[in-house]
């Protein structure tokens, strides 16, 4: 890769990766017939989303950025399902809207398409979600993991997946072991579609993890287990969303216990550093605040 | 079997148009290609749930075909279940909910093109049943086991057993004359670790003697338990080869789909070769194990999905609401046997009962797992339906007549794909058969266009 390359314009905001790697997950889906979406939905979502970041950012006088909104609107139209236009309309409005009304510290609080998906499920049931959906075809899950990978990496959020998941994992067999299980098993739960598409977009959003190293380990580490115990212990089908949304609120804790810079779209990609660094160098207010993108 | 039906016919000719009508309806004809038959599958069990909120009841119907004293079945349960908790129905009302939500084959037959408007006849012409056989079939005989509760329910002697060691059970059951397949052991311990309890069931020759029926009733459990889901684990370990299951549920906000397999609608709404008629069987056999390949051996596949209070067209009259009560649909109004508005429309008096049908060819190693649940808000209607065009036989003289015979050869290739594609048959035969059952790939001769022009007067002056 040339020098510089990593740092052009188009390169440097990681949503830009989202964004395309979201649409061709999508595309294919909708190809392939797993993902049961009108194109009158797809767009509605898009639609109420942008019109929800328009609104927001006149109200608060700052320049709409849609990237985030289109973001969102490819994570809605991926994992939620319904019936008919409106419910998925609705949850695109809630997420963004979410950004500009639940915030605390300069930022939101909850991954917006996470608190539209959990608002929707457990307030509504005109929509679902389709864990299932995406089959276990172990292909699929790795080019998955394998792009989701490199957004993240670009996103410099890279160990808020891999904690996550190996966290999961961990749990997984440890539980297949206990109980005498074959492998198989936990195989089949981790070459999940959604499991991966939440680990690597969703979870892992800057925005929304703490910016601390190792404040950002626990939030990734305590999301996992509170998925297991919702899933394996309270039989709750969507432990998944859940377990991020209660993890936002919980948050501020982790952030105040250790702090740190704010995240930028487009601030450089570096490995995490050692944790000395980071209370060295990055306790610095951000040089360019934008309130809700 | 066939099944004779002629009393939907009436209401059938009438679907046609609500078909056309119904956005739903619609979707499925348009995306979905596919037909089916499930009575050709062996080793098939048959499994009605109902599920609202934390309240289930499970029907377990079975085809068990052996010596009665040889039954048994052991099913793992989420609770110790109460005397009043489990009962035994009558299998007339699994073979109803099978009927009524049974893949369908429906005809049309083209008429005359040179009539100035068209109108289409669809009759159905047969839905197939599916056999049953218990999820797992052990023997009788104590270790480390409690016994829960006995009770002696219908024809069956019932135990309810719990155990802490995970080989406690597995010896308990070998002590008492069970024959315990390999491997059984580790997933029984596997169960006892997640707190599972036990039902055993037993054929009480007594009490069957005295029903005077050849054949065992499906056994019923109701229970509360946030677990939706249904073990598979113990069927698999002795089977060999795959076992089919067919699930009916029975929800109030929208149809059920698996969490941790893929749900996939079976195609369906194709305009197949005639022929097919006399084989529907085979074909829906072959269509559905070739769909089971394309999903990688791990999907499960939705053959109904619909509203209770109607069908279109009607393999079989929709559930009365007893028949649903008794199926542990305890909102339904029991009060008479009074069936909803059959066929076309929802009733008013809706029964809110949606209806969910699961097919699912299973084995240990494509699904290693229990089939785990979850309801859906999703209302949209669904149904396996395959169609017969029969092409107009008449010999009716017009343009639009010799148009219309010309068009049918790319029809009939058209349709012989989609035969081929659907069940992986060689397609030369598809042809062949179709030759034989009056679906000729030859051009008809056309007349010359100007034999037309002076014909009629010609004749005349003659």
């Amino acid at each position: 890769m040339r020098p510089g390359f990593l740092d052009s314009k188009l390169l440097k905001d990681p949503r830009h990766y989202q964004i395309l790697t979201l649409s061709a997950l999508l595309a294919f889906g909708w190809h392939s017939g797993i993902f049961e979406i009108t194109t009158a939905q797809f767009f509605a979502v898009v639609a109420a989303a942008c019109a929800a970041q328009a609104l927001g950012s006149f109200l608060i006088a700052t320049h709409p950025d849609y990237r985030s909104a289109l973001v969102t609107s490819l994570s809605l139209s991926l994992l939620l399902r319904a019936d008919a236009v409106w419910p998925l309309a609705l949850a695109a409005a809630i997420a963004i809207g979410s950004k500009f009304a639940l915030r605390l510290n300069g930022k939101h609080i909850f991954n917006p398409a996470n608190f539209a998906i959990v608002t929707m499920v457990l307030f509504s049931g005109a929509t679902w979600t389709t864990p299932g959906q995406w089959g276990t075809a172990i292909w699929f899950a790795a080019a998955l993991a394998g792009v989701g990978m490199f957004v993240t990496y670009r996103a410099a959020r890279v160990d808020v997946p891999i904690i996550f998941l190996a966290t999961f994992a961990a749990l997984l067999f440890a539980r297949a072991f206990y109980l005498g299980d074959p492998l198989a098993i936990p195989l089949l739960r981790l070459q999940n579609g959604a499991l991966i598409l939440f680990a690597f977009f969703m979870i892992s959003d800057p925005k929304t993890t703490p910016d601390g190293t190792w404040a950002r380990a626990a939030f990734a580490a305590s999301a996992a287990i509170l998925t297991y115990v919702m899933t394996f212990h309270f039989f709750i089908t969507d432990g998944l969303f859940y377990s991020l949304a209660i993890m936002c609120l919980i948050r501020p804790v982790l952030e105040w216990l250790n702090p740190a810079a704010h995240y930028q779209w487009g601030d450089k990609v570096r490995p995490p550093r050692l944790p000395h660094t980071f209370s060295v160098k990055n306790t610095k207010p951000s040089k360019h605040p934008l309130p809700a993108e | 079997m066939k099944r004779s039906f002629k009393k939907t016919l009436v209401a059938a000719c009438a679907g046609v148009s609500a078909i056309a009508l119904t956005g739903g309806a619609v979707a499925f004809c348009g995306f979905y290609v596919a037909k089916a038959d499930t009575k050709l599958f062996n080793k098939a069990s048959k499994v009605a749930i109902m599920r609202d909120d934390d309240r289930t009841v499970i029907t377990m119907s079975n085809d068990y075909q052996g010596e009665l004293k040889e039954f048994a079945m052991v099913i793992p349960v989420p609770v110790v279940l109460e005397e009043g908790q489990i009962h035994v129905t009558d299998n007339a009302i699994i073979d109803h909910l099978d009927a009524y939500t049974a893949p369908r084959l429906v005809e049309y037959f083209d008429e005359d093109p040179c009539r100035t408007y068209l109108y289409e006849d669809e009759l159905r012409v047969t839905a197939q049943r599916s056999i049953a056989e218990s999820p797992v079939a052990l023997k009788k005989n104590s270790l480390g086991v409690t016994i829960e509760a006995e009770y002696t329910v219908g024809e069956y002697d019932i135990q309810i057993l719990s155990a802490d060691q995970s080989d406690g059970l597995a010896t308990w059951l070998k002590d008492n004359g069970y024959k315990l397949p390999e491997g059984a052991e580790k997933t029984l311990g596997s169960y006892i670790k997640q707190n599972t309890k036990f039902f055993v069931a037993k054929v009480n020759l007594e009490e069957q003697s005295k029903t005077g029926l050849k054949y065992l009733r499906p056994l019923q459990i109701a229970f509360e338990s946030p677990k939706f889901m249904l073990p598979i684990r113990l069927g698999t370990v002795n089977a060999d080869g795959k076992q089919e299951l067919f699930v009916f549920a029975l929800t109030r906000s929208g149809r059920i789909e698996t969490t941790n397999y893929r749900t996939v609608k079976l195609p369906s709404g194709m305009d197949i070769p005639v022929y097919v008629k006399e084989n529907f069987g085979s074909f829906y056999k072959d269509m559905f194990s070739t769909q089971v390949k394309k999903e990688n051996e791990n999907g499960v596949f939705l053959e109904y999905a619909w509203d209770m209070n109607w069908c279109d067209p009607c393999a079989a009259d929709p559930l009365s609401q007893a028949e649903l009560r008794e199926l542990g649909v305890y909102w339904a109004g029991g009060d008479t046997g009074s069936r909803p508005t059959q066929r076309r429309r929802p009733a008013p008096q809706a029964q809110d009962v949606f209806v969910t049908r699961l097919h699912v060819s299973y084995d240990a190693e494509n699904f290693p797992e229990d089939l785990m649940f979850k309801e859906t808000g999703d209302r949209s209607n669904y149904q396996g339906r395959y169609v017969l065009r029969h092409p107009y036989q008449g010999d009716s003289q017009c343009e639009a007549a010799e148009q219309y015979r010309a068009e049918l050869p790319k029809r009939f290739e058209s349709e012989a794909q989609t035969l081929a594609n659907l069940t992986g048959w060689d397609i030369d035969d598809i042809r062949k058969e179709m030759g034989e059952h009056g679906q000729s790939f030859d051009q008809p001769k056309q007349e010359p266009w100007w034999k037309r022009i002076w014909s009629d007067s010609d004749k005349k002056e003659g």
